[in-house]
């Protein structure tokens, strides 16, 4: 069994606000990634996969899950303000947590059509907003809980 | 406990199968069918797996994992066309899934013994792909 991991790169900005808080608990509880205007990251994601070797020698086709990447991730999301012009976090606060479960959600959506066969799957999405603060989900177990 | 040590060398290969032709092997592999063939600069992760022994403290002398990692896998591959140049891939398609496992079949014989063991090959054919080989077993780790 292999593992394999590509690294992407996107660039976004967003501002952490949660609607349901008055104006001072938010600026309170999110700080500087509260400032009304928002602000910006150089976000990393990894995307890793696994399974065993196919008859090409490979585990993974890179150039399909590059497009896959290119659809479901860098195209909606790169340059782009995560709150204003990406849907899903018109209701969802765009924390990185919250992030790494969306772009998860959306590779599982889109991996059945770009790898239709049984192998390989998707094991999971890593995912750092700075160098210093980095968040995983797996995607095994967010399949199981339906989130 | 886990133990690493990373070694790097350079090497140009093709991936290819010789069933194919030139013109489904190109849209199978794509520029990495090539027949020139083209290079990277490849970083190997080797991971052991051990309790440190209670007198020197050390789960494997690393002066002697480095020696092991050079004559098993540097010496062989450094600067050499994969697929000419380095069995099996004369006869295996040189990419970093088989890369690793064969470094695996190459290091296992020298690391792997009552006191330490293999776990891990991570084969980084660029900063952005790289792949886990776990031996035989299922993905951990």
């Amino acid at each position: 069994m292999f593992r394999v991991t590509r690294r992407y790169r996107f660039a976004a900005s967003h501002r952490l606000n949660a609607p349901s808080l008055d104006v001072e608990t938010n600026r309170k509880l999110y700080g500087k990634c509260n400032n009304p205007y928002g602000h910006g990251h150089n976000y990393e994601v990894e995307v890793i996969a696994r399974g065993p070797l196919d008859g090409a020698g490979r585990t993974v086709d890179v150039r399909v899950l590059d497009e896959l990447v290119a659809r479901e991730v860098i195209s909606p999301f790169g340059h782009r303000n995560l709150n204003t012009e990406v849907s899903s976090f018109a209701a969802l606060v765009p924390t990185s947590e919250n992030l790494a479960a969306e772009i998860c959600r959306r590779l599982q959506e889109g991996w059945p059509r770009a790898f239709p066969g049984e192998w390989p799957k998707l094991e999971k999405v890593r995912i750092a907003e700075t160098p210093r603060n980095i968040f995983e989900i797996d995607a095994d177990e967010k399949q199981q809980s339906n989130c | 406990m886990l133990i690493t040590r990373k070694v790097e060398f350079s090497a140009s290969h093709v991936c290819r199968l010789p069933e194919l032709s030139a013109e489904e092997n190109h849209k199978l592999f794509g520029m990495a069918a090539n027949p020139h063939g083209h290079g990277h600069n490849y970083v190997v992760e080797v991971t052991l797996e051990g309790e440190p022994d209670p007198v020197t403290g050390m789960v494997m002398d690393l002066k002697e994992l480095k020696e092991v990692l050079n004559r098993q896998v540097v010496d062989p591959y450094d600067h050499r066309f994969l697929n000419y140049e380095v069995p099996p891939f004369d006869r295996v398609v040189p990419t970093a899934e088989n890369v690793a496992l064969d470094i695996w079949q190459r290091l296992e014989p020298h690391v792997s013994n009552g006191r330490h063991r293999l776990h891990a090959v991570r084969v980084y054919e660029n900063q952005d792909l790289y792949v886990d080989y776990f031996g035989d077993g299922p993905c951990s780790g």
